[in-house]
């Protein structure tokens, strides 16, 4: 199984917080990946917190494939930070050129966009690159957005960061998220790596979604270029999170709803019952069949925890004010946080959603037994 | 046949029937009830001679022979009274005397039942043993990541929607601005197919309506039956349990008007109304209930005169086209009730299914769609349009269901699949199937007349009388002497029996897929077939 660790912070940290807690749960995955993602980003990458960073790996030959694209649309290199790796990868981890992190500047062209219109633009841009670099293995794109960084590769986690010098000074992020791969079900693909990202939002989970092809046929249906992909049934969490905040313009308790609905007789004593049935019948088709434990966070740094209903995987929050960590065991809790207060811990149920603000002052909790906080 | 033998070309003998008696001398008791309950006086009783020879003990008398007589049963080798296997003769015998058996060889019966130029018309079902659902197994078994769910342990939610569900960005517009969202209801998956009040005894039809009035109130399943086209009697109209009810409305409007004048005082609304454009037993024919079962009951309840026959015409008369029809029956139906009720229409499974499903997906209106695929029972209907006529539901209810895919509305109008589901008894993996090639929702009605009515027919052209009203288990006769055989309490507890098992058996099959929050809708990575060419028409995987 799959193990995930992720931690938001008033101090930015090193991604070696993650990639040691990942180590102590080493137990429970063979170390076959590790995904990471950083996102309200301190160091060097601090000065560029508007600019859109693309995060992938690439050949030498995707480099200028890449050079070449984005020079047509004018976008151009504001700051390098890619990690060129100068010795032998450890073993089963392939040899790549660059692991790249680039921070690229707005045409002029752009001024005067809408958010919105950026965020597709940009969007697009990542799933054109995707699209291009599958063609000859030259470009692997995670995400292009502000104040973003991805890293995946094959491999074991730590050996991973000791090869890329993850414990670099100036790479640092006050939310980070990562995991340790157990690869199940698919071909090693970093693309099935977790966490995804779309626009922000990013999850990354553990366990198995048997609902996995209806809610892709689903999603892929939308005609949102965006939904694609799909090497792991985890990335649908992503996307359905990203279609309940952009798309359908709701929030994280609706989120929860929208995956794992309450029961038709248990909404005839809800609150917001009428509503929320109306939701189930409309995203039925969006209703995971877990086990499964959701860690993700959302473009306004909220770092959150959700199981599906039959909560069969573990997860713990818990910290002290100014540092949360989320957890697949306790024990990488333990190690990223040892002096954390008890208190604030929490082991969210099937129908908990636990979260934590940028504020980053305290563990909050929601139930869906609860009315919803903007109801409809 | 008289001795010298008037020979035409309809004279037959036994071995060129279909169904053959085997009596046992020894065991009959001659007590008679084998032929007074032959439903189609296949035999009657006999006067036989017999030869014994007589051999005395000693030299002083020569051996002879005695002649006498014996007293046993005759069959009827007339083509209208040919049996048909019912095996009601067996099943009478104190002694195992008599049981039906089939011919060694193909009938010669069969060249022979279009006297005065009337083709065969029965009951009953495609007479082909095949069934391409059997063949699906379930292969995804969650066996890595997940622990297994425990079938009879944990909580599952085994319910679909009936009507049409807007699109989610529609849906919360329309909350926020209080507007009209079509009626939707959350029902159990299967469903009882439409089955008429007149096709089946009032026996029957009440043993039905009491074991769905108790699974609905005392085990908390939400299952719903449908009329078929023969209306609904003014007392259920008027009762609470209606909304248990999906009222069907067809092509000879039977019983519409009794429908109607109920209006004003029903207490509750019908789960649905289906509109039916075909059933998969007989594609493009309409209904029919011959004279021998339109007795008086059955002739109030449908507005027509005593003993005649109902045939109701291929199509809705009244309308030009399939759009049209479908746009203005649907609309005016939900007026009906204040658009309150879904409406949906059923269609036999057709290579045009996605031509109407197109239509539908363009009506805002349709609340979803039944397919009805050859396997389909019916209580009468020609012999060539059962045998000959109609699509496979497997890979119909598929095509839709990827189409829906296609134009991003899977889950506005929900499928459902009908027609051969259960034929060989595997009910529940049937609908499991169906479920994951992307049905929402089964619909079965000759699997619940045999395990809840106890037909006996089968394939192999056993009993299929329907039509006549001389059903041996009373479950399609009109004739109060036969249909009191049936009692509908019994009837009822075997509904619920079967609902109850269906529902274990299908939590033993989603279990292991590691299925329980909802219905697995498409979820047809979990399904494989070993047959490479069903596997790609279905888009499934190949297993061998």
């Amino acid at each position: 199984m799959c193990r995930l660790f992720a931690v938001t912070s008033e101090e930015a940290l090193s991604p070696m917080v993650a990639i040691r807690a990942l180590d102590v749960m080493k137990e429970g995955h063979d170390g076959s990946g590790v995904g990471i993602y950083m996102t309200d980003l301190g160091g060097d990458l601090e000065p560029f917190k508007g600019s859109p960073i693309l995060s992938g790996i690439f050949t030498q030959e995707g480099i200028k494939k890449l050079d070449r694209y984005m020079m047509e649309l004018g976008l151009l290199t504001k700051y390098k930070f890619s990690i060129r790796p100068n010795r032998k990868p450890p073993e089963g981890t392939p040899r790549r050129d660059v692991y790249l992190i680039r921070v690229y500047e707005h045409p002029y062209e752009w001024e005067g966009l809408s958010d919105t219109e950026i965020a597709t633009r940009l969007m697009q841009i990542r799933v054109d690159l995707r699209k291009m670099g599958e063609e000859d293995q030259s470009m692997m794109v995670f995400s292009f957005w502000p104040d973003t960084i991805m890293i995946k590769e094959v491999g074991d986690p730590m050996a991973i960061a000791e090869y890329l010098g993850l414990d670099r000074k100036g790479l640092k992020a006050r939310i980070i998220m990562a995991q340790g791969r157990q690869n199940t079900n698919y071909a090693i693909t970093l693309y099935a790596c977790h966490p995804f990202f779309i626009q922000g939002f990013a999850t990354m989970t553990n366990g198995e979604n048997t609902a996995f092809i209806p809610i892709r046929e689903y999603l892929t249906s939308r005609g949102y270029p965006g939904y694609m992909g799909y090497q792991s049934d985890s990335e649908v969490f992503t996307h359905i999170l990203h279609y309940d905040h952009n798309i359908l313009g709701l929030g994280l308790e609706e989120y929860k709803h929208i995956i794992t609905p309450l029961k038709d007789e248990e909404l005839l004593r809800h609150p917001d019952g009428t509503f929320l049935k109306q939701l189930k019948h409309c995203c039925r088709f969006l209703t995971i069949d877990g086990p499964n434990c959701i860690i993700g966070c959302l473009p306004d740094r909220t770092l959150f925890m959700i199981h599906d209903s039959k909560k069969l995987r573990p997860g713990v929050v818990g910290g002290k004010p100014g540092m949360f960590a989320f957890s697949s065991e306790m024990c990488g809790l333990d190690k990223a946080i040892p002096s954390r207060e008890k208190n604030y811990e929490f082991q969210p149920m099937k129908y908990d959603v636990a979260f934590v603000d940028a504020a980053r002052m305290e563990v909050k909790r929601w139930n869906q037994w609860e009315s919803l906080t903007h109801p409809h | 046949m008289e001795s010298m033998g008037i020979l035409n070309p309809s004279s037959l003998s036994i071995k060129d029937l279909h169904w053959r008696i085997l009596w046992d001398k020894d065991k009959c008791t001659l007590c008679g009830k084998c032929t007074a309950v032959c439903p189609v006086r296949a035999i009657e009783p006999g006067v036989h001679r017999k030869r014994v020879l007589d051999v005395p003990v000693g030299l002083s008398v020569k051996p002879g022979n005695v002649y006498g007589v014996y007293h046993g049963i005759n069959q009827v080798t007339d083509p209208s009274r040919a049996c048909t296997g019912c095996g009601m003769c067996s099943y009478v015998c104190p002694n195992d005397a008599i049981i039906p058996v089939t011919n060694e060889e193909i009938d010669k019966l069969r060249f022979h039942v279009n006297q005065d130029g009337e083709p065969r018309r029965r009951g009953g079902r495609r007479n082909s043993s095949e069934s391409l659902l059997d063949r699906i197994k379930f292969i995804r078994i969650s066996m890595l990541t997940d622990p297994a769910l425990d079938a009879g342990r944990h909580e599952f939610e085994l319910r679909t929607l009936l009507g049409r569900i807007l699109p989610p960005e529609d849906m919360i517009k329309a909350a926020s601005e209080h507007a009209w969202i079509p009626p939707v209801r959350e029902i159990y998956p299967l469903i009882i197919g439409g089955m008429s009040f007149g096709a089946l005894s009032p026996n029957m039809w009440e043993g039905l309506q009491l074991g769905v009035a108790y699974l609905n109130e005392e085990l908390g399943m939400p299952v719903r039956i449908c009329t078929g086209e023969g209306g609904c009697p003014p007392r259920l109209l008027r009762s609470r349990f209606i909304k248990y009810v999906i009222l069907q409305i067809a092509s000879g409007y039977f019983g519409w008007d009794e429908i109607l004048h109920a209006l004003p005082d029903m207490k509750e609304d019908p789960c649905a109304i289906e509109i039916k454009y075909g059933q998969g037993a007989k594609p493009g024919d309409g209904g029919l209930l011959m004279w021998y079962k339109v007795n008086k009951l059955i002739a109030a309840i449908r507005g027509v005169p005593e003993g005649v026959s109902l045939p109701s015409p291929p199509t809705h008369q009244t309308k030009y086209s399939i759009e049209e029809s479908v746009a203005k029956m649907i609309q005016s139906m939900y007026m009906a009730w204040g658009f309150r009720v879904p409406v949906y229409p059923k269609i036999s499974a057709t290579t045009t299914s996605l031509a109407v499903l197109n239509n539908l997906a363009r009506n805002p209106y349709a609340a979803a769609l039944a397919i009805d695929g050859e396997d389909g029972g019916t209580g009468a209907a020609y012999n060539v349009s059962m045998n000959h006529m109609g699509h496979p539901i497997a890979s119909n209810i598929r095509d839709a269901y990827l189409n829906l895919v296609k134009i991003g509305k899977q889950n506005e109008i929900p499928l459902f699949a009908g027609g051969g589901v259960g034929k060989h008894g595997s009910l529940a993996a049937n609908a499991a199937a169906l479920i994951m090639l992307g049905a929402s929702g089964i619909q079965t009605g000759k699997y619940i007349m045999q395990a809840a009515g106890g037909c006996v027919g089968s394939e192999t052209d056993r009993c299929n009388i329907c039509n006549i009203g001389l059903c041996p288990k009373g479950i399609t006769s009109q004739d109060p002497r036969i249909y009191r055989r049936l009692d509908p309490e019994d009837v009822a507890q075997r509904v619920v029996d079967v609902f109850r098992s269906f529902d274990s058996e299908l939590k033993k099959v989603l279990a292991p897929l590691g299925r329980s929050t909802s219905l697995p809708i498409g979820m047809s990575d979990a399904i494989g077939i070993d047959d490479r060419d069903v596997a790609k028409r279905l888009n499934i995987t190949y297993v061998v």
